[in-house]
């Protein structure tokens, strides 16, 4: 189990060194402008939004990669229990094939 | 929106959201080519369309990995082993294009690949139905009983011969292999996602059945992790780049959360030659789609009428398959209650 652990943690780190180079050479070719969130008309937390996307793009990603999850896990614990109250067994499926 | 400064039908980006969340999680892809047309459709900036596809796919994929994980489809040791192959393989594959592009223009030539990709895994998915089917018919002309946990393709057995140490077993796929399969599967299916620009679960879904064995529950599950750590890496690096707009991303998970545990929790009730008929229905639409955009490009006259033609063609591909899954989701539920009830009286 110990090796396991050993060998996914090394994976995991070699995924993170090698992921930039393969997202950013991947990704589709970004206009080479700055783009500026208009926080004029903006009021509370959309401008504090908009504020945070101006000054840092690194808050702003590290906030992104931190609501994302807990938003999504939010939303789907949300759908869990009302597919639990109707009665569904999220537990469990039968084989369905070899 | 407070990045983009557009204003957005939000209820639309919600329908989008839970259409794609339950064929992602029904499929066990991210779905971006369907994505993007939705998007565009909404009057969302493209600037903007890739990274926030990418940051709500990463938390719906999370929400879908964890739901196949309990239902016991999610083989993470065999995800880990692909992660690698498929990053590998993706850079050189990216590293391809950009020595492609230097020698001259690559996008028609990759389109036409992409397409040639799609109708070999149409054709794979609906070669593997015919087979199963004939050997159903073979079975009942020898007066045996049909095994329903029997199927049609089988290539893996094949592949499963090869003994190049070290021997890997991966025991929810119930499997036994070389490590070097999953490795080199996954660096081919990660050189062509590369190559094509795609996030690859429309060729990793299929490679798991077909070359590496896995059962289709748990091809769906173990591609979705995969999508899940790229995702967030991917949502990582694109809002460093000022290309997502959060709150987008934010509406339309709240929809796509919802879609993914409709999408997955069906899975339970739509047996694995159900899934992989559907998926060769949504590979058809989508290389339809794709000659559309290609007729687009060769006939500028008519370029509006292609367009359109196809962004209608993937939004109602959406909307029925999603429609179907909600649907056979519902009639699978309501007879499992009702089983539950008879059995308590």
């Amino acid at each position: 189990m110990k090796t396991l652990w050993t060998r996914i943690s090394t994976m995991v780190l070699t995924a993170l060194l090698v992921l930039p180079a393969v997202v950013f050479a991947s990704g589709e070719k970004a206009a080479a402008v700055v783009i500026v969130s208009d926080t004029r008309k903006l009021e509370g937390i959309l401008r504090w939004w908009g504020d945070l996307y101006n000054e840092s793009h690194l808050q702003f990603s590290l906030l992104t990669i931190l609501l994302i999850p807990l938003i999504g896990l939010l939303f789907g614990i949300i759908a869990d229990l009302v597919m639990r109250t109707i009665g569904i067994d999220l537990g469990s499926r039968e084989l369905s094939e070899h | 929106m407070p990045i983009s400064g557009v204003t957005i039908f939000w209820p639309g980006l919600i329908i989008l959201g839970v259409g794609v969340g339950i064929i992602g999680g029904f499929f066990g892809m991210g779905g971006a080519w369907m994505v993007t047309p939705g998007l565009n459709i909404l009057g969302f900036p493209m600037a903007f369309a890739i990274g926030t596809d990418i940051a709500h796919m990463a938390g719906k994929s999370l929400i879908s990995t964890m739901r196949h994980g309990k239902f016991g489809n999610v083989d993470y040791k065999l995800g880990m082993i692909m992660l690698v192959g498929t990053i590998v393989g993706f850079e050189a594959g990216a590293q391809m294009v950009m020595w492609l592009e230097r020698i001259g223009n690559v996008e028609v030539v990759v389109r036409y690949l992409y397409l040639v990709l799609l109708t070999l895994i149409a054709w794979m998915v609906f070669a593997d139905v015919a087979k199963k089917k004939r050997k159903e018919r073979e079975s009942i002309a020898r007066g045996e009983e049909i095994d329903h946990l029997a199927t049609g393709i089988e290539w893996h057995k094949t592949l499963h011969k090869i003994k190049i140490a070290p021997m890997v077993h991966f025991k929810t796929a119930g499997i036994t292999c070389t490590a070097w399969l999953p490795i080199f599967i996954s660096f081919l299916t990660g050189w062509i996602a590369g190559i094509l620009g795609i996030g690859g679960g429309l060729i990793r879904m299929p490679a798991l059945i077909y070359f590496i064995g896995c059962p289709t529950h748990v091809a769906v599950g173990t591609d979705l992790f995969e999508v899940m750590i790229s995702g967030l890496y991917g949502a990582f690096t694109y809002t460093m780049k000022g290309r997502t707009e959060l709150l987008a991303a934010i509406i339309m998970l709240v929809g796509a959360a919802v879609g993914a545990q409709v999408g997955t929790v069906a899975t339970k009730y739509i047996k694995g030659y159900g899934i992989r008929i559907a998926f060769g229905l949504a590979v058809i639409g989508c290389a339809v789609s794709i000659v559309l955009k290609l007729l687009a490009k060769n006939f500028p006259v008519y370029k509006n009428i292609f367009n359109n033609t196809s962004t209608t063609l993937i939004l109602g591909l959406v909307f029925c398959m999603s429609a179907y899954i909600f649907i056979k989701m519902v009639q699978g539920a309501r007879a499992e209650v009702a089983a539950k009830k008879k059995s308590v009286m």
